[in-house]
C-alpha cells in the first residue's frame, strides 16, 4: 500500500522543472516531517570539467511533457522502494551559469541509510530516464552539444 | 474513399536539441504502412528527412511520452519523438 500523503504533501502540485534558480530550503521545508530523523540533499551543479575549455554556462531544454510525467514515475517508484519517503526535486531549464545549481533532490525518511539511498536512487533514474538535454555555451558564445559521460549512449 | 487509408497510418515525428538542428526542424508528419513498428518508422524517417541519414540507426524513442523499443508498433495519430542521449542532471 501506498503512503497516502505521496502525492498531497503541501508542494506535490509544483512542477518538477523551472526556469528559475532552484530554491533549496523550499524544497527541505517540503520534505520536513517530525517522524523523520535523516534529510539527504543533493544538488547538481554546472561544472567547467578539466579538458572543457572556457564553459560559461549551460542550456537546459527538454521534452516538457514526457519528463514531467517521468520525474513522476520515479518519484512513484521511489515511495514504492521506500515508503513514508518525502521526496522533493526539481530541474532547472534555460541558461545556468557555471557553478549554479541545475538540479536539486531532497529525501527524509525516518533514518539516514534510506535518505542516502533513495536520494542516489532518484538521481540515478532521472540520469538514465528523463528527457533532458544541455548544450554548453562557451565563452565567446559558441555552443555544443553534450552527453552524460556515464548514460551509456554515444555522444556523438 | 482513398484506399491508402486502410493501409497507412499517419503519425507526429519530433526531434529534441542535436537532432532538431540536425533536421532543421522540431517535428514532421510521417506515413507508414499499419502496423509498422518504431524500427520501421524510424528507417522510413531517415530516409526522408533533411541529414537523415545522419541518425542513428536505433537512436532512444518515446511514444505518447513513454520509453518505447524498436519492435514497438505504432497506431495512427501516435507521437514518436527521437531523444538524442540523455543528458539531464
Amino acid at each position: 500500500m501506498k503512503w497516502p500523503f505521496c502525492r498531497r504533501w503541501p508542494g506535490a502540485s509544483v512542477a518538477f522543472l523551472v526556469n528559475e534558480p532552484i530554491a533549496i530550503a523550499e524544497l527541505v521545508r517540503r520534505v520536513s516531517d517530525p517522524e523523520h530523523g535523516g534529510t539527504a540533499t543533493f544538488m547538481g551543479t554546472v561544472r567547467r570539467g578539466p579538458d572543457d575549455g572556457p564553459v560559461a554556462a549551460i542550456e537546459y531544454t527538454a521534452y516538457e511533457g514526457m519528463a514531467e510525467s517521468e520525474f513522476s514515475k520515479i518519484l512513484d517508484q521511489t515511495l514504492e522502494r521506500w515508503p513514508g519517503a518525502r521526496v522533493a526535486l526539481q530541474h532547472r531549464l534555460g541558461r545556468i551559469p557555471t557553478g549554479e545549481v541545475s538540479v536539486a533532490v531532497v529525501v527524509s525518511t525516518p533514518h539516514r541509510a534510506q535518505a542516502f539511498e533513495a536520494c542516489r536512487y532518484v538521481v540515478e533514474e532521472l540520469k538514465q530516464r528523463v528527457p533532458i538535454w544541455k548544450q554548453e555555451v562557451l565563452e565567446g558564445g559558441a555552443t555544443r552539444w553534450r552527453g552524460n559521460r556515464d548514460s551509456g549512449q554515444d555522444v556523438t | 474513399m482513398d484506399p491508402s487509408t486502410d493501409t497507412t497510418i499517419s503519425i507526429r515525428c519530433s526531434f529534441f536539441a542535436r537532432y532538431a538542428e540536425l533536421v532543421g526542424c522540431d517535428h514532421v508528419t510521417l506515413d507508414v504502412p499499419a502496423g509498422a513498428t518504431v524500427g520501421t518508422a524510424v528507417a522510413l524517417l531517415r530516409g526522408v528527412v533533411p541529414n537523415g541519414d545522419q541518425l542513428p540507426d536505433r537512436p532512444m524513442v518515446a511514444v505518447n511520452q513513454e520509453h518505447a523499443l524498436a519492435d514497438t508498433k505504432l497506431r495512427d495519430g501516435d507521437e514518436m519523438a527521437l531523444l538524442p542521449p540523455l543528458a539531464g542532471g
